[in-house]
């Protein structure tokens, strides 16, 4: 796939505004401490947590290397069932299809499910060009759609939100669209979430059309699977007699069966609960029972390109439960904005580059935006190996990326990796360095010109040592009848 | 034991206390220590990077002076983690077959100071004496990719005189990940800026790692805010011993 810029400030210079905002990262560092000390308690209940880890894994990657075949199944069994199945190259492609398949049928308004598809197609702007309202009915993404803000979480889209924010929001927004919010809202959460519910139930008792995303779509059955906590998800599922899902291709698992092994993984991982509140299973179409006209686009949007890529392949296991946002100290001080992307933290940072390619700068920031902590690997319920991953795309971007900067780095690398092949260079260059050890004493540095400002803005660096170790080592021990 | 010591590109050349320390302990405990003179770096700050290419000719060196020995030691959980998980994956990429069954013989030998003295030496008290406050960091590479659990700290707990006081959220990163300290520099110092905190919150009068690397980062932040805290490397506590006094 071509690279797209996503027109976004690159990693580094998103985080450095978002260090500086003490609010944010308060309301970060609240919220992901608590979801992943919740993930940690309700994991270690399990005593095959680790197996059930595997087989999630095993499942994904069979799926994933005969994808081609689940993926007619698929369509079998959903036209079998009364539905029809659309396939869609590219996010154009699919915007494409669901606007047409909205205006069939006459109405220009549709209730959404919860769907990271959608947001990473841009769907809500497509359609509102088409002149179609799409409202999102998820608590928190109706938070982030009123402020007109970007999602910075994948299960919690306003995680950089807290209450009073979330209050004033709805006072100010909610009557733009519907049910205005009670003139003496406060910030208590019951009150904010019978706001929410009163607003949306306007919607769902009017609305035609829904769309929706899912977390699983079932070859053997051609069934989708949608989980949720809320029931805005069912509401939407069962209520409009318009139903258009649009599911990346990766979603497939094989059969019935295996979802038993995921609805234990996803909501551990996620929300770090037991079970997870609502699951809906829609199968094609019933008479008088939920809707009667049924889609499904298939999405690829760069997917395929990424199952051809070995290593980069594993990142489409991804169950999208957001685990590894939810340790990643990276994400919990740059905030998911910071990744210009529907999928921030550690997997937006190995998926991101592979859907869009590394030609703009600020997929090619994404790579680079981890310490490589591998905290990340750790709590993926499918065992994705994302610093592994991370390294593999950072090698992508340094062979891919010619601009004056990369080629400068290249040849600072080059240099470096020149002097590391051969001992004799290095004790050279080790020499050089001590007569600097010897100007400084042993005191730390202080401040350096650029690029090591970078280093000695906030931290002192250490002098390099007046005598390397294997001066010390030569001038004391050798001759010492050592060698091999 | 006859044992080969791998100082490391950053021990080597910025903190040769912690190699030679690190080489007191392994001769107190009656090894047999070479220093390989053609050893230089393990790569992984170029195969991190991305530079997987670059990264052959420090692989190569690093294989040449290390093969035929039965136990390598480093003082650093992150180089080690780099030859055992990266050495084999830079190898392929550069087609060389030789080089890739060389990493193959050599990588298992080499280990992590602590897992050395635990697993192969089987001894957890070296004969040391600190006596002062110490918190331990346990650095990501030797957490996550070595899995050396609580050897670092069984090792410490041994130690004559210390008083080992516990690290609050002790198994985040500290922010120092290599170039990422660099690039970006603003998160990186704000992960450090969480630990130093913890760091103090803890009255230590040492921060102590088996990584030179992150205690690099934090040690130049402890530095910069002046606080009087001290970083070692986990060779160094355990160099000292009474006789030292």
């Amino acid at each position: 796939m071509s690279g797209v810029d996503l027109g976004m400030p690159t990693f580094p210079d998103a985080a450095h505004r978002a260090v500086r905002d003490a609010q944010l990262r308060h309301n970060l560092g609240r919220a992901t401490s608590t979801i992943r000390n919740k993930r940690a308690a309700v994991v270690d209940e399990l005593d095959d947590w680790e197996q059930l880890r595997a087989s999630g894994a095993a499942i994904k990657a069979h799926t994933l290397s005969r994808l081609d075949t689940y993926l007619e199944r698929f369509e079998s069994a959903v036209t079998a069932a009364g539905g029809t199945v659309h396939w869609a190259r590219d996010a154009a492609e699919a915007n494409r299809i669901v606007t047409e398949l909205v205006r069939e049928t006459g109405e220009t308004e549709a209730v959404k499910v919860k769907s990271m598809a959608t947001q990473e197609i841009g769907l809500n702007e497509a359609l509102a060009s088409a002149g179609i309202s799409a409202w999102e009915t998820d608590l928190a993404e109706l938070i982030v759609q009123l402020d007109e803000d970007r999602p910075s979480h994948i299960l919690v889209p306003a995680i950089h939100r807290n209450r009073s924010e979330i209050r004033e929001i709805f006072r100010r927004e909610m009557s733009g669209s519907g049910a205005p919010a009670p003139a003496d809202l406060t910030d208590d959460p019951v009150q904010l979430a019978e706001a929410a519910r009163h607003h949306l139930r306007e919607k769902f008792l009017r609305a035609n059309v829904a769309i929706s995303g899912a977390n699983f779509a079932v070859a053997e059955t051609g069934s989708l699977v949608v989980v949720e906590s809320e029931g805005n998800g069912r509401m939407c599922l069962t209520m409009p007699d318009n139903l258009i899902s649009v599911v990346g291709i990766e979603k497939l698992v094989p059969s019935w069966r295996d979802l038993e092994v995921f609805l234990q993984l996803l909501p551990r991982s996620s929300t770090g609960e037991r079970m997870n509140p609502y699951t809906s299973v829609l199968s094609g179409v019933t008479e008088e029972d939920g809707p009667s006209n049924f889609h499904v686009v298939l999405l690829d949007n760069g997917r395929s390109e990424a199952l051809a890529d070995e290593v980069g392949s594993q990142a489409l296991r991804c169950i999208r439960c957001s685990a590894c946002l939810n340790v990643c100290p990276v994400y919990e001080r740059a905030g998911g904005h910071a990744y210009g992307s529907v999928y921030p933290g550690p997997i937006g940072a190995v998926l991101t580059p592979q859907l869009y390619g590394v030609e703009s700068e600020d997929t090619a920031s994404l790579p680079y935006a981890s310490t490589l902590c591998g905290a990340c690997y750790d709590v993926c319920p499918v065992a994705i190996e994302i610093p592994e991953l991370l390294v593999h795309l950072r090698h992508r971007t340094t062979r891919e990326r010619k601009g004056w900067f990369d080629r400068l780095t290249g040849t600072a690398m080059r240099g470096l990796g020149w002097v590391f092949g051969d001992s004799k260079r290095l004790g050279r260059a080790q020499r050089i360095a001590s007569l600097g050890g010897r100007l400084f004493g042993r005191r730390g540095i202080g401040r350096l010109p650029w690029p090591m400002s970078r280093w000695t803005d906030a931290r002192d660096a250490p002098a390099p040592a007046s005598e390397s170790f294997r001066q010390w080592w030569e001038r004391n021990r050798t001759g010492s009848g050592d060698e091999r | 034991m006859r044992v080969a010591l791998f100082a490391t590109c950053l021990g080597d050349t910025l903190f040769p206390g912690a190699v030679r320390a690190t080489l007191r302990v392994l001769e107190r405990l009656g090894c047999t220590v070479d220093f390989p003179p053609g050893q230089t770096c393990c790569g992984q700050m170029h195969t991190n990077t991305g530079y997987h290419e670059q990264a052959v000719p420090a692989v190569r060196s690093f294989v040449t002076a290390f093969e035929g020995y039965d136990h390598v030691v480093a003082p650093s959980g992150s180089c080690v983690g780099s030859i055992r998980h990266q050495h084999d994956i830079v190898a392929e990429r550069s087609g060389d077959r030789k080089l890739s069954e060389a990493v193959d013989r050599v990588s298992p030998h080499v280990y992590e100071l602590s897992e050395f003295l635990v697993d192969v030496l089987g001894v957890t008290d070296v004969g040391s004496y600190f006596p002062h406050r110490v918190t331990y960091h346990p650095t990501c590479h030797s957490l996550r990719m070595l899995r050396v659990g609580d050897k670092p700290r069984r090792l410490l707990s041994e130690v004559r005189g210390i008083r080992l006081l516990e690290l609050p959220e002790a198994e985040q990163c500290c922010g120092f990940g290599g170039t990422f300290a660099l690039k970006n520099p603003d998160v990186s110092v704000a992960m450090g800026a969480d630990k130093t905190r913890h760091v103090r919150e803890t009255g230590a009068e040492v921060l102590c790692a088996s990584d030179s690397s992150c205690l690099m980062h934090l040690g130049g932040l402890l530095d910069r805010q002046r606080e009087g805290i001290r970083t070692m490397h986990l060779a160094e506590i355990l160099a000292g011993t009474e006789e030292d006094r």
